[in-house]
């Protein structure tokens, strides 16, 4: 059996995104997979040479057209259905992109569509989780058509470079859609690591109170190189905003080190550090259920251990 | 009229707790709080805003799903919703299959927004209104955190992970919500006896002519696997030695 296998690449513009390596992990999963990785930008130059370099990738399919430079998922999905013949299974990754785009596809093409796969067990079988991550099916996609699939980063390591796949450019001649257009992206610029690929996380929730005693959480990550990630709680009061939400509908991580501070660890919120190698847990109420899944609890008022911490980590310099 | 189309789902009360079948068929549903989806609240209580706005005249929500449906299309008319319509199924009703039959609403309402729920909590698919876009060949706002409607165009604010990103898009169109577009409303006591008199029109699946495919077919549903219970620190230095010791600080 062989699969041909296209994963669509998410970058900004400029880098490419890391769930583009993740979704190229789950890929090498697919028995006997060749893999191609689209890249739909306005010029893709470096992006295209980054997605070469994936290892187990065979060609990188560079789309360039005016209209990509602000991915939509409108103007995104007819390119990538022009070229789904060639291909057995379609992935994108399971962020905001994937999730826009990858549905997406699967309607125009007629398939059905398998969400966040967290384990390949066959050409056409997969796990992934339901209820906020409180079942896990194992699916198995029917017939005879692609299968439409988003990859959930969080349960894959992002492939290794050191690959040498070959670049093709691709002419977009489908007529493409005007009805949908962008008019702005405001991103927090930070120069803390990426919360869906850093290696330590500290996050925090409701127990801080505001805003400005927030600020205290971005400097204790900032004191051991780690992202900042919030509670639904915490960003629905507006002490964060909603790009640093962790859990059920916000972001699914899966750093080494997952530091949580004053958050009482709803289900919602849980589903989302799961995959957490250590999960460190600071929380007021010894009864919260964050300290279930805690491999190192805390009881405190955060207040006190905050400064306490950052003064040990002065120490240790 | 100037007609809102919203779409709500039977779901498994968000506060109650899961628990997987034994023998691996399934969650428990027997016997449990049932709810509508909150996503799809939210686009209840958006589309229910603009027509209180003025910018909409009539909102009509739609399910598919069993008899029991119903109950949840009562809560929506006693919300706000001016007419329901039930599109009943026993079958398994994939996002493909839902966004069939929301083309064959759209065709019979003439929305000029559909707004539904970016995700289930039952099923976590986050497709439908995708899928319900492309169908119709219209445009997509996923994720809004806030919707803006002029005559013919509508300006949307979406939840992005990189941050927020502002969409135009020609309507109609199809928009998702998420969690911060709105707090939906509480249904008072008045309100629920009002809606028992709103119009509530059923339509067997098959009048529609669309067929409940299942493509992805569940093999077996597991409970997560657990993790090991952790220690307690007494203090930060503890804390600390202990994240060193480990090689993690």
């Amino acid at each position: 059996m062989s699969s041909k296998v296209l994963i669509v690449a998410e970058h900004d513009g400029a880098r490419l995104n890391p769930s583009t390596a993740r979704c190229v992990t789950c890929a090498r999963g697919i028995p006997g997979a060749q893999i191609d990785i689209a890249v739909c930008a306005a010029s893709a130059g470096e992006l295209a040479q980054a997605a070469a370099h994936l290892e187990g990738v065979s060609r990188v399919l560079v789309l360039e057209h005016p209209e990509n430079a602000h991915p939509r998922a409108a103007v995104l999905a007819p390119q990538l259905v022009a070229l789904a013949g060639q291909y057995t299974h379609l992935l994108g990754p399971s962020t905001t992109f994937g999730k826009d785009l990858m549905p997406r596809i699967a309607a125009l093409l007629d398939c059905a569509q398998v969400s966040d796969i967290m384990a390949v067990e066959g050409e056409r079988r997969f796990r992934r989780p339901v209820y906020a991550g409180n079942a896990i099916l194992t699916v198995e996609v029917e017939g005879t058509g692609p299968v439409v699939g988003t990859v959930r980063t969080a349960s894959f390591d992002a492939a290794a470079e050191g690959g040498s796949a070959t670049i093709e450019s691709v002419p977009v001649t489908v007529e493409l859609p005007t009805h949908t257009r962008f008019v702005s992206l405001s991103a927090a610029a930070s120069d803390r690591p990426d919360l869906q690929s850093a290696r330590r996380v500290v996050s925090g929730g409701r127990a801080f109170g505001s805003a400005e005693n927030f600020k205290m959480l971005y400097r204790l990550a900032d004191k051991i190189g780690a992202a900042v990630g919030a509670s639904r709680a915490a960003v629905d009061a507006g002490y964060a905003p909603n790009d640093l939400q962790v859990g059920q509908t916000g972001k699914i991580i899966a750093p080494e080190l997952y530091i949580a501070i004053g958050i009482s660890g709803a289900i919602q919120h849980l589903t989302g550090i799961k995959d957490a190698r250590t999960i460190v847990a600071i929380n007021k109420d010894p009864d919260a259920p964050i300290f279930e899944v805690a491999d190192y609890g805390l009881v405190g008022d955060l207040f006190q251990i905050l400064p306490e911490l950052e003064a040990l980590l002065d120490e240790n310099r | 009229m100037k007609r809102i189309l919203v779409g709500i789902k039977r779901v498994v009360d968000f506060n109650v707790r899961i628990r997987v079948k034994p023998d691996g068929s399934g969650v428990i549903t027997d016997g449990v709080k049932m709810s509508i989806n909150p996503f799809d609240e939210i686009a209840l209580e958006e589309a229910l805003r603009i027509r209180e706005r003025g910018q909409a005249e009539e909102v009509v929500v739609a399910t598919i799903g069993p008899a029991d449906c119903a109950q949840q299309l009562r809560t929506a008319l006693a919300m706000g919703a001016d007419r329901a319509l039930h599109v009943q199924s026993d079958a398994l009703i994939e996002p493909l299959t839902a966004a069939r039959v929301f083309l064959k609403l759209i065709e019979r309402e003439q929305p000029f927004a559909v707004i539904l729920g970016k995700q289930a909590i039952d099923d976590d698919n986050n497709q439908t209104g995708q899928m319900l876009a492309a169908l119709w060949g219209r445009p997509q706002a996923t994720f809004a955190s806030k919707i803006e409607l002029s005559d013919s165009t509508a300006q949307v604010t979406r939840e992005v992970d990189a941050g927020l990103e502002v969409l135009e898009v020609d309507l109609p169109a199809v928009f998702t919500t998420d969690l911060r577009l709105n707090e939906p409303r509480y249904v008072k006591l008045p309100e629920i006896m009002k809606a028992k008199k709103k119009p509530l029109e059923t339509l067997p699946l098959e009048s529609l002519g669309v067929e409940p495919r299942v493509r992805v077919k569940t093999l077996r549903t597991d409970p997560p696997p657990q993790r090991q219970k952790g220690v307690r620190v007494k203090d930060a230095r503890e804390l600390v030695e202990a994240l060193k010791q480990k090689g993690l600080l």
